[in-house]
């Protein structure tokens, strides 16, 4: 069993650090008051040593971000910092149980922040299906208000209504500004011109929790956790066909097999492995024979794929991959924001194309008009969300071409009405998207 | 409109710089206060408060899946398909809410007791299949349990 050194889940015991006092008692608000007694400057160089890297996807250093944002007298606006807490990428469901379980790490982590960038204003937004986590934050904050924490800050949750595309930075900024979450030409970045056009830090809420504990811990003694380029512990969302799925807290460079087998108790009734999803829908596939690669960002960049999200969605050797690609496909189809044509036409081909492979009506042309279609969506976007269903896709066919090309040869799906999403093909019924899917579908 | 539901409004912008940012959370309020969902009047009252048009409440309704533009059931199920909830056996969940709630995903029982829907992620993967019911999730979900809670629903 690998090691299990817990900071963003520290002093839980496996439960819920929800009450103020039993915070206090594991040493909470420490952290808080050491970096309000640094100058804003040594604490974003303290994060810049630590070499915390982004939770939410895109991995880029958090210290360095902080250090964009203009100081005050060098731009003489209000500085933001909004907290990215919209966690809606298939297969991650981390940020969800941070909010819930330690709810002051959180916060306290989102002041520290506020500090290091001289803000007098905090935004949450938080994903509007999350409920309970809200109304947890919501009293979490109340009572840090009670005894007198927040030193003059501002803290807002602000609630989203359903998009996974809001996300995205920009997207996100739009949409706190009251307007539909569709992304924004960069640059300017968010560090010069982001919520109303002013210097603003966006950070995942699992990397500000982070922040807590490299302040409890010190910079040099988090740097020690976890390997080269990857340090600390990080939150794995583990889910699909495994016997113990969940959120588990272990330092990067873990290997998939460690994490599939020896924390998540391997798959379910001696079934065999078959993919592995390594960072959220988004990312690239593995193969069983891949499960030896560390679970950080070189590894799986070297591997052809991404740590993502961090959230591993185990797959057995009942899914057919091409079922996976049409469900996948369909999701990036009903989020994608309709800003940048690529993206929009280009997602709903791609689940249309699949959609004849499944049911044995393509033909060899079809199968290079899939590939060319992700080729006019790569690249050509303003923001990944097109870009993640074509690697999700592409990754599928390089993948598992042999399997792709049986639906062709045979003119029918192989595994004959016996894969483990059969069914779940049916196009999603909501309210919204009905009218949509029947003209396209 | 009531005066409560303007002064709500005139409060929640507070928390914001410039009243247009608090449109999401106004429509949230105009929704709960319309039965789930937003006709065109509740998209007026906004408006009139936030100093918006109806047309632009219209277009952020449209854009985000939690408002509802047509009438919803008394009691809103919806089930993730997403990957790992349908590794998990959530079409065998939604199939067993069809028959148990006599309606299919997608649409409202004829007695207006019911929405039943499938939707995207809920972000709890790890706890498959998260269902929905009026926004409180139900987790571990198989289609076994769903008899037992359609019971519950209809008792409470």
């Amino acid at each position: 069993m690998p090691e299990r050194p817990e900071l963003v889940f520290a002093g839980t015991n496996g439960g819920a650090l929800t009450r103020f006092e039993d915070y206090e008692a594991v040493g909470g608000f420490t952290p808080l008051r050491k970096a309000r007694s640094m100058a804003p400057d040594d604490v974003i160089a303290a994060l810049e040593a630590s070499g915390l890297r982004g939770r939410g996807g895109a991995f880029f250093p958090t210290g360095r971000k902080w250090a964009f944002v203009p100081k005050p007298d060098q731009l003489a606006k209000p500085h933001y910092l909004v907290v990215n807490a919209d966690e809606s990428e298939p297969g991650t469901f981390k940020d969800r149980e941070i909010m819930l379980r330690v709810p002051f790490r959180f916060l306290e982590g989102c002041l520290i922040a506020a500090h290091a960038i001289s803000s007098q204003r905090v935004f949450v937004y938080i994903r509007g299906e999350y409920e309970r986590e809200f109304e947890v934050l919501r009293d979490s904050l109340e009572a840090m208000r009670t005894a007198d924490l927040l030193g003059g800050v501002t803290v807002v949750i602000h609630r989203g209504a359903g998009a996974y595309i809001c996300g995205e930075e920009t997207a996100l900024l739009e949409s706190l500004e009251g307007k539909r979450g569709q992304p924004r030409t960069k640059p300017p970045f968010p560090a010069i011109a982001g919520l109303y056009a002013a210097p603003t830090a966006v950070n995942n809420v699992e990397s500000i929790t982070t922040v807590t504990a490299v302040l409890e811990l010190g910079a040099t003694e988090y740097a020690k956790l976890g390997v080269e380029n990857s340090t600390g512990t990080r939150v794995f969302s583990l889910s699909g066909d495994v016997v113990n799925p969940g959120n588990y807290e272990l330092p990067h460079g873990i290997t998939l097999r460690e994490l599939i087998y020896d924390v998540g108790g391997g798959l379910p009734d001696g079934r065999e492995l078959k993919a592995v999803i390594p960072g959220g829908s988004s990312t690239a596939v593995l193969t069983a024979a891949e499960i030896d690669t560390p679970l950080d960002f070189t590894s799986l960049v070297q591997a052809g794929s991404s740590i993502g999200s961090a959230g591993v969605i185990v797959i057995d050797d009942r899914c057919c991959m091409v079922q996976l690609g049409i469900r996948v496909s369909q999701f990036y189809e009903h989020e994608s924001c309709g800003k940048c044509t690529p993206c929009r036409v280009g997602t709903c081909w791609l689940t249309q194309i699949l959609q004849k492979i499944e049911g044995g009506r393509a033909s060899q042309p079809d199968f290079d008009l899939l590939l060319s279609v992700c080729d006019r969506i790569l690249g050509k976007c303003l923001c990944p969300l097109g870009d993640s269903d074509a690697i999700a896709v592409l990754s599928y066919v390089d993948r598992f071409r042999a399997e792709y090309q049986a639906h062709i040869d045979l003119g029918r799906c192989p595994f004959d009405g016996e894969s483990s999403l059969e069914g779940i093909l049916a196009p999603s019924a909501l309210p919204h998207g009905k009218a949509l899917e029947e003209s396209h579908v | 409109m009531s005066t409560t539901f303007s002064s709500r409004v005139q409060n929640l912008r507070k928390s914001y710089p410039e009243a247009m940012s608090a449109v999401l959370p106004a429509l949230r309020l105009a929704q709960e206060e319309h039965g789930g969902w937003l006709p065109p009047e509740a998209l007026r009252e906004v408006a009139d408060v936030l100093d918006l048009t109806p047309a632009y409440c219209l277009s952020i309704a449209s854009f985000y899946d939690q408002f509802r533009l047509e009438p919803m059931g008394r009691t809103v199920v919806e089930v993730c398909t997403n990957v790992s909830c349908a590794l998990s056996g959530a079409q065998q969940v939604v199939e067993a809410f069809e028959r148990e709630l006599g309606v299919e995903a997608g649409s409202t029982s004829e007695d207006g007791a019911f929405t039943l829907g499938t939707v995207e992620c809920l972000g709890g993967c790890g706890w498959a299949t998260v269902v929905a019911i009026d926004n409180r999730h139900r987790l571990r979900v198989q289609a076994a349990d769903v008899p037992e809670i359609v019971e519950e629903l209809r008792d409470a």
